[in-house]
């Protein structure tokens, strides 16, 4: 564990906090990026996979001869010939790591098989693999494929799953429940909720979703029989994890023969951190047929494949004063995690939820109980804004009901609830100690911002256009940083959270960055790059940064829960602290001066006081690379290593105001404004982070107005393509209004906190509070996502929900 | 195509896509729906962009393809509306971004010489290219940015003021606390 002392950053080469062009870009804008599907080995075979078209059924017989028999056919296989394979494993289970041991210590009973023999448990369940000459080959060969199944019946909510007589799908988890888990004070809210003046009810469906990043997945195998090595290229965001997880818990392969490549991967938004059977299954089907074996999936099959997320069925309440003092928050949730237990999504439902559920708020008692079940759907996963989105959701509309019921203005409300600064670090009384934080002056300037105060002059003139103005609030805390190994053990993760840096600076004086982490977009060349040149005080054209490979960057952990710039990037500025304290050490030596009189400045030492005896970074690193005339405590060369490993997480938080408008004779809503005001603490380069601010809120968005996967009575997923899942087009959006406070975390050297995915986690709960404020005095109190216009339109006409 | 001539028998069924991306080796073109939905497909026939993948090779035949590695020399200098792109980051992971281009290449050499598009006619000619990352507001402001550049480069009496987007980005003054 590296020791974090929570200085300010180094101001350094003053490179870091500009708003530097990507240099990802230029490549991307000419469409010259390699991304999975682009990967074209010589003698590749490709691969596809037959899904299941029931969600619930017992597998009778499987038939592969006419498929074999085709043109082009290679093989055929199914889940027997993949018996000494183990099942996917899932590394996320509530309650901690004990309960990873003994009598499960690949996972959860009910882990997903690269195949499944016996029976289907969602649409899309892959049963059998067919590896041909070419793609259309392997696609037709499957419809030659006939499987016999006898329907079981189905279920795709958690809370009927849990009813008795549901039906169940795996033998060893009894009435389908994945995990029952609480956290926070369950007698004192209860208590505070008994006792209260006021107490605000609402059941709430946050409905699921599907993140969709626009490249769908897709994994290549290449077998080398000459070494006994696999190499994996799969669009992944953490290829450094799915090397631990395949090769030892899977595979049963050495981890020393197992390579994986990410190669550019086009969005991934949590999604594709997570182990899926292709991945197995190229590796092992290029291992039978001594060739390379690709897999590049459908969006449709995304869709019914690629973990979903957020899922859950809610009763909230809230209690306070009349005088608008809230003293307790209570959540019980359904989460539904699906068919399988997926690699975190357990953890997602539950801790990343549950313990976000009091926001930037000073509450005295608070209590979260999740029912985490099993269906007939595709597994859960994480989502951009993963649980904290959920949670924010859920609390943000309590606030508005609540200020309701007492008659006040919702920002005064919110306002008055706010943890105070003084209070950093806060207990939040659910597990989470708040790092930093200014919330009052965030809010506020979100308020001033959005222009609040003439939001009734603007009700009044949206009127005399037949429009509905409505405004809503949110505000949030979302723990990112993810973390301190320790304390995500007791979260239940089975592997280490921290996150690797090596730089490497060549005779000549460039110097090469690699990191654990792995990009799916965040320009991390550029920012990295930032950081080690403002620390050493060079140009950060001559650094070059490389990750995605498991090669290059021998350990990591990868991107997810908005950690590349608050975990990666701490451990490439300590690693070029090394380098600079060595180059001190060093330099003392060539000047021919005792260590303290060394100064470092601008990439370059000298003596104090005399800047004429000095030498440059670039002579320094020359001198390093030949080692003449060192001392025997300093080695030659300069390559350093650090694995960060932080003392807590970190919480960005910030306050969003939606304005919508809803049209009388429609009912459709619009978005004519959009204010964010977030706190990502010290931001690396504000350009790379302003386009991730702007995504998210678009993302969340989707949620609030047009997204959801819908599954009929039979489990089928209606909402299995673009036609039929809603995303939001450049139409749907305005521009927004941006701005930042800084509050920077105490919990790494550079202050930052999580910033990638942190402003998709309020605009949900924004959204529906403006249209719930539209429509208010028609009596609506609560309107469930997506609002879409045909929900609205009843409401305009007093039909219920 | 891209200037040069083909010359390749197709089966009946083949889609556009597949000959540039299979046939090819032409993988800047980008694949990611099979509904017709998402455009990072995008390409230009004899000038006017559409989707590949809901184009039959064979009624491609004797007309002008231009892809995304039409637009410059691999590692070349950017056009204008890459450059535009570059300086507003309208890109993030890219995988819709050469569809984007090759969409957007039309919208800004049609108005290079009159009106620069309104930020809702801009939104209206995106709305067939999905981009999940950027939520467009980067892409619409390049575009802005790429039209205002190619009137300043037009005959006169074309060119009028650059417009700026109406947004308070990120740059604006921080409060440390
Ligand atoms: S691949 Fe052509 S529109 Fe999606
Ligand atoms: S940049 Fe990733 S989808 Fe547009």
């Amino acid at each position: 564990m590296t020791a974090v002392t929570g200085e300010a950053p180094a101001a350094g080469g003053g490179v870091l906090g500009r708003p530097l062009d990507s240099r990802e870009d230029p490549q991307l804008l000419r469409g010259e990026a390699t991304y999975v599907a682009d990967i074209d080995l010589p003698g590749t075979a490709h691969m596809a996979i037959l899904g299941s078209p029931v969600a619930h059924a017992r597998i009778l017989s499987i038939e592969t001869k006419a498929a074999e028999q085709l043109p082009g056919v290679l093989k055929v296989a199914t889940a027997a010939d993949f018996t000494d394979v183990m099942p996917l494993p899932c590394i996320w289970i509530p309650g901690g790591v004990e309960s990873h041991f003994p009598p499960h210590p690949y996972g959860l009973p009910g882990a997903r098989p690269v195949l499944t023999g016996d029976t289907v448990r969602h649409v899309g369940d892959p049963i059998v693999v067919v590896v041909a000459e070419t793609p259309r080959q392997a696609a037709a060969a499957l419809a030659a494929i006939a499987v016999e199944y006898e329907p079981l019946p189905v279920v795709t909510r958690a809370d009927e799953a849990l009813a008795e007589g549901a039906p169940q799908l795996h033998e060893a988890v009894p009435g389908n429940l994945n995990a029952y888990w609480t956290c926070g004070d369950k007698d004192r809210t209860d208590a505070a909720i008994a006792a209260a003046e006021v107490t605000v009810e609402l059941d709430l469906v946050n409905q699921r979703t599907i993140n969709s990043p626009i490249e769908p997945r897709g994994a290549v195998g290449d077998y080398d029989a000459a070494t006994g090595e696999y190499t994996l290229y799969a669009s992944t965001q953490g290829p450094h994890n799915h090397r631990f997880l395949l090769s030892a818990l899977v595979l049963g392969i050495p981890f020393n023969k197992l390579r994986v490549i990410a190669p550019t991967v086009g969005g991934s938004f949590g999604t594709k951190g997570y182990l899926y059977p292709d991945m197995a299954l190229v590796l092992l089907l290029s291992k039978a047929l001594g060739r390379p074996v690709k897999w590049v999936d459908t969006r449709t099959g995304l869709m019914n494949s690629t973990v979903q997320g957020r899922d859950h069925r809610q009763h909230v309440t809230l209690a306070g004063t009349r005088d608008g003092r809230i003293t307790a928050v209570r959540c019980t949730s359904y989460a539904n995690l699906g068919a399988y237990p997926s690699t975190i999504g357990p953890g997602v439902a539950t801790a990343l939820m549950g313990r976000s559920i009091s926001g930037m708020y000073d509450i005295d008692a608070a209590f979260c109980e999740v029912y985490a079940a099993f269906t007939n759907t595709v597994p859960l996963g994480a989502q951009r804004g993963s649980g904290r989105a959920e949670a924010a959701f859920l609390m943000e509309r309590l606030v508005d009901r609540y200020a309701g019921e007492i008659g006040m203005d919702p920002a005064a409300v919110r306002r008055s609830n706010l943890v105070p600064k003084e209070k950093f670090p806060y207990d939040n009384g659910l597990g989470w100690t708040y790092d930093s934080g200014n919330y009052l002056l965030n809010f506020d300037r979100a308020i001033e911002l959005s222009g609040y105060a003439d939001m009734p002059a603007r009700k009044a003139e949206a009127r005399t256009r037949g429009k509905r103005l409505g405004v809503g609030l949110a505000t949030y805390v979302a723990i990112c940083g993810v973390g301190p190994s320790t304390r995500m053990s007791q979260e239940g993760m089975l592997g280490g959270t921290w996150e690797s840096a090596n730089i490497r600076v060549h005779p000549t004086g460039e110097v090469t960055v690699i990191v654990g982490s792995a990009s799916t977009g965040q320009s991390h060349g550029t920012v990295f790059a930032q950081v080690a040149a403002d620390e050493l005080g060079i140009d950060p054209d001559t650094v070059q940064v490389l990750e995605g490979d498991t090669q290059k960057a021998p350990y990591g952990q990868g991107t997810y829960g908005s950690r590349s710039y608050s975990m990666a990037a701490p451990a490439v500025a300590l690693t070029a602290r090394k380098i600079k304290n060595k180059l001190i050490r060093a330099g003392a030596v060539f000047l021919g001066v005792p260590e303290d009189k060394v100064v470092y400045e601008g990439g370059r030492v000298h003596e104090e006081g005399n800047e004429e005896n000095g030498k440059t970074f670039a002579e320094l690193a020359m001198a390093l690379w030949y080692g003449w005339g060192l001392p025997a405590e300093i080695e030659p060369a300069l390559d350093e290593t650090t694995h960060f490993d932080p003392p807590d997480f970190n919480y960005p938080f910030g306050t969003h105001v939606a304005v919508v408008e809803i049209d009388e004779l429609t009912g459709e809503t619009e978005v004519v404004s959009y204010t964010a005001v977030d706190d990502a603490g010290h931001i690396g380069n504000p350009k790379i982070v302003l386009g991730q601010i702007e995504g998210s809120i678009t993302h969340g968005l989707g949620q609030a107005l047009m997204e959801a996967a819908v599954y009929d009575e039979q489990g089928l997923l209606v909402s299995s393509d673009l036609t039929r899942y809603a995303l939001p087009r450049a139409a749907d959006v305005p521009f927004f209004t941006l701005d930042k406070t800084v509050t920077p975390s105490p919990h790494n050297p550079l202050g930052a906190k999580g910033a990638g995915e942190i402003a998709t986690v309020p605009p949900a709960a924004a959204v529906v509070n403006a249209v719930v404020d539209a429509l208010s005095d028609l009596g609506v109190q609560h309107i469930d996502m997506p609002v879409t216009p045909e929900k609205v339109w009843r409401r305009l006409r007093g039909e219920a929900q | 195509m891209n200037g040069r001539p083909e010359q390749f028998s197709a089966q009946p069924n083949e889609l556009l896509v597949e000959r540039l991306r299979d046939g090819l080796g032409l993988t800047g073109t980008k694949v990611g729906c099979d509904t017709g939905q998402c455009g990072t497909c995008v390409v230009r026939l004899d000038g006017r962009s559409v989707k590949s993948c809901l184009v039959l090779t064979a009624s491609a035949a004797g007309s002008e393809v231009a892809t995304i590695e039409g637009e410059t020399t691999r590692g070349g200098d950017l056009t204008g509306l890459q450059e535009a792109l570059r300086q507003e980051h309208g890109t993030q992971c890219g995988f819709c971004t050469p569809g984007m281009v090759m969409a957007l290449g039309e919208l800004v050499e049609s108005t290079a010489g009159g009106e620069a598009p309104t930020e809702p006619e801009i939104r209206e000619w995106l709305t067939g290219n999905l981009c999940r990352c950027t939520g467009y507001h980067s892409v619409v402001r390049g575009v802005q940015r790429a039209c205002a550049a190619a009137r300043a480069e037009a005959p006169a009496g074309a060119a009028g003021p650059a417009e700026s987007a109406a947004v308070a980005a990120s740059g604006a003054a921080a409060q440390e606390v």
